[in-house]
């Protein structure tokens, strides 16, 4: 092959899918053989059999949830409480920093740089090791509480930038025709900054997903300690871990086809 | 209209500072009920700012603003029911893009003055029938032309039953063709006597409609007079100058 036949299928891989995935499928095959070269050579004994036990089990002809489903559960239960919590806390943060109030405006401001400027992991175990034992409040709930105050200062900048970017001479016709502020939030600027908000707001719960499997630290039964949990029984570290990551993976990537879908969805509409 | 009557809308020597720059130095004005006043003078002389102190989207710096016998301070009260009772069409129109026209209608006057659904839609195409769009009813703002967006715009601060209307610069953002049906919809609620002040270039226009011509330039009020003088016989030289510009053209 000279030059430019090269050049033509560098450009067709480009644009046709099949051999984008030819491509795609190559590379894991490759990577695939150099796990399983490195298996072998440490002498790991592979037992993927043993794995679907711990997705679900049969019991007279019922299924019951396994160990990693049970973990998965958790993990989406913190997930949903979150997401709640988390845009609460954003927009109020996010009204409190846009207000006229200075106090409300410092308030918002001291969170959101606290937050942002210390790691998630000291944050856990504040929460943990100071506030739950005053508070009384369990593992769960910590992880929750903790998580969504992380959460919640990205989704505050979400909202804020949201709102600011709506037309100031929406406000003013807002204004000017005797709407309160509240009316002119909820009649005239949220409708219209919600779906500008709503892609990156999805992006921010594939992160909380992500990241919510801090909370084993803590040991929180969440779909990371279950994994943790079944390797110090069993000892098969890599096929957990593979199907761990298979699992958030199927969860973040189906979000994240969700996403790409509601751009274009608000993208065709403005 | 008698002239000892109490102006419903009274400017006494205010000011308004945008950080060191001042936009408005110490401006007097009165309008009466039924009066309609058209404001001109070059760009950037404070023309708009003057027009949204009244309805407090600016807030001024010094003086007093009193309109209708309500004084506008900080007090929120105050400010939104002199909103209610003016209403203001802006350059570029600002529908509410994500409602139907008729929505953009109905809105005010069900959440501000708390009439029915029923109520404020017939209010609406009573007065979308007024401007002469009642068919786009049903239509979003993206929809229309220009003309039908302003005009859209009118009704919809009609709506509100205001007893001043304030235009800034209604036309400007209009394809020339349809500047006329725009106009026509604001000369026909002249004649109905809805107190207007108008920030507008339209000469035609202004001697059609106006009682009072205003001239302002660097934030100041430089002569107020009737159409009839202001138009043959300025007073002030900065006054002939800004007339021989604009008729010019
Ligand atoms: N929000 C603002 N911040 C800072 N300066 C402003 C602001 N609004 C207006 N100005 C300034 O105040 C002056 C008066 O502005 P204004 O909009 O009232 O002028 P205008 O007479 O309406 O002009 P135009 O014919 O261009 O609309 C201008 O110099 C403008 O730059
Ligand atoms: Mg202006």
């Amino acid at each position: 092959m000279n030059r430019t036949q090269v050049r033509r299928w560098w450009r067709l891989s480009q644009q046709s899918p099949w051999i984008a995935t030819l491509q795609f499928l190559i590379f894991m095959a490759l990577v695939m053989w150099v796990v399983l070269r490195g298996a072998a050579e440490m002498g790991y004994q592979w037992q993927w059999y043993n794995i679907p036990e711990y997705l679900w089990k049969e019991y007279k002809g019922e299924l019951y949830p396994g160990q990693l489903t049970k973990g998965l559960m958790v993990t989406l239960e913190m997930t949903f409480w979150c997401t709640i919590f988390t845009l609460l806390v954003g927009l109020i943060t996010a009204l409190l920093r846009m207000s006229n109030s200075w106090s409300g405006s410092l308030l918002a401001t001291i969170y959101l740089e606290v937050v942002r400027n210390t790691p998630l992991l000291v944050q856990l175990y504040l929460f943990y090791f100071v506030l739950s034992p005053i508070f009384g409040v369990d593992r769960f709930w910590t992880g929750v509480i903790c998580l969504t105050f992380y959460e919640a200062s990205f989704v505050a900048e979400i909202i804020r930038s949201g709102i600011v970017s709506v037309d100031r001479g929406q406000w003013e016709a807002g204004d000017a025709v005797g709407l309160s502020r509240r009316d002119a939030y909820r009649f005239i600027v949220l409708p219209q900054a919600v779906p500008l908000m709503l892609p990156p707001l999805t992006g921010q719960i594939i992160n909380l997903i992500k990241h919510s499997a801090i909370v084993s630290v803590i040991a929180v039964a969440d779909l990371t300690t279950e994994g943790r949990n079944i390797i110090a029984d069993t000892f098969m570290s890599f096929e957990i871990w593979f199907t761990v990551a298979g699992i958030y993976l199927v969860i973040t990537l189906t979000l994240s086809v969700f996403v790409t879908w509601l751009e274009r969805r608000v993208r065709v509409r403005t | 209209m008698t002239e000892n009557q109490d102006p419903i809308i009274r400017l006494t020597d205010v000011s308004k500072f945008f950080g060191e720059f001042q936009a408005l130095k110490s401006v007097n004005m009165e309008v009466q009920l039924g009066e309609r006043v058209v404001v001109c003078g070059p760009s950037g002389s404070g023309k708009s700012t003057m027009i949204r102190c009244i309805n407090r989207l600016e807030e001024h710096d010094a003086g007093r603003i009193v309109v209708d016998g309500k004084e506008l301070t900080e007090d929120m009260g105050n400010i939104l029911a002199v909103r209610r009772e003016v209403g203001m069409v802006f350059q570029q129109f600002n529908l509410f893009p994500h409602l139907t026209v008729l929505r953009n209608l109905t809105l005010a006057p069900m959440r501000a003055r708390k009439l029915s659904l029923k109520e404020a839609e017939e209010v609406a195409m009573q007065y979308l029938e007024r401007v002469q769009i009642p068919d786009q009813a049903n239509k979003y703002p993206s929809q229309l032309s220009g003309g039908q967006q302003q005009r859209v715009a009118i009704a919809r601060s009609l709506c509100m039953k205001p007893r001043i209307m304030l235009f800034d610069e209604p036309t400007s953002a209009l394809d020339p063709e349809m500047i006329k049906e725009v106009l026509d919809v604001m000369i026909e609620l002249a004649r109905e006597g809805m107190t207007m002040i108008v920030v507008t270039h339209e000469m035609g226009f202004a001697k059609t409609v106006a009682d009072t011509m205003v001239f302002m330039d660097h934030g100041e009020i430089v002569e107020s007079a009737p159409p009839s003088d202001f138009f043959t016989a300025p007073e002030s030289e900065r006054t002939q100058l800004f007339l021989s510009q604009i008729l010019s053209h």
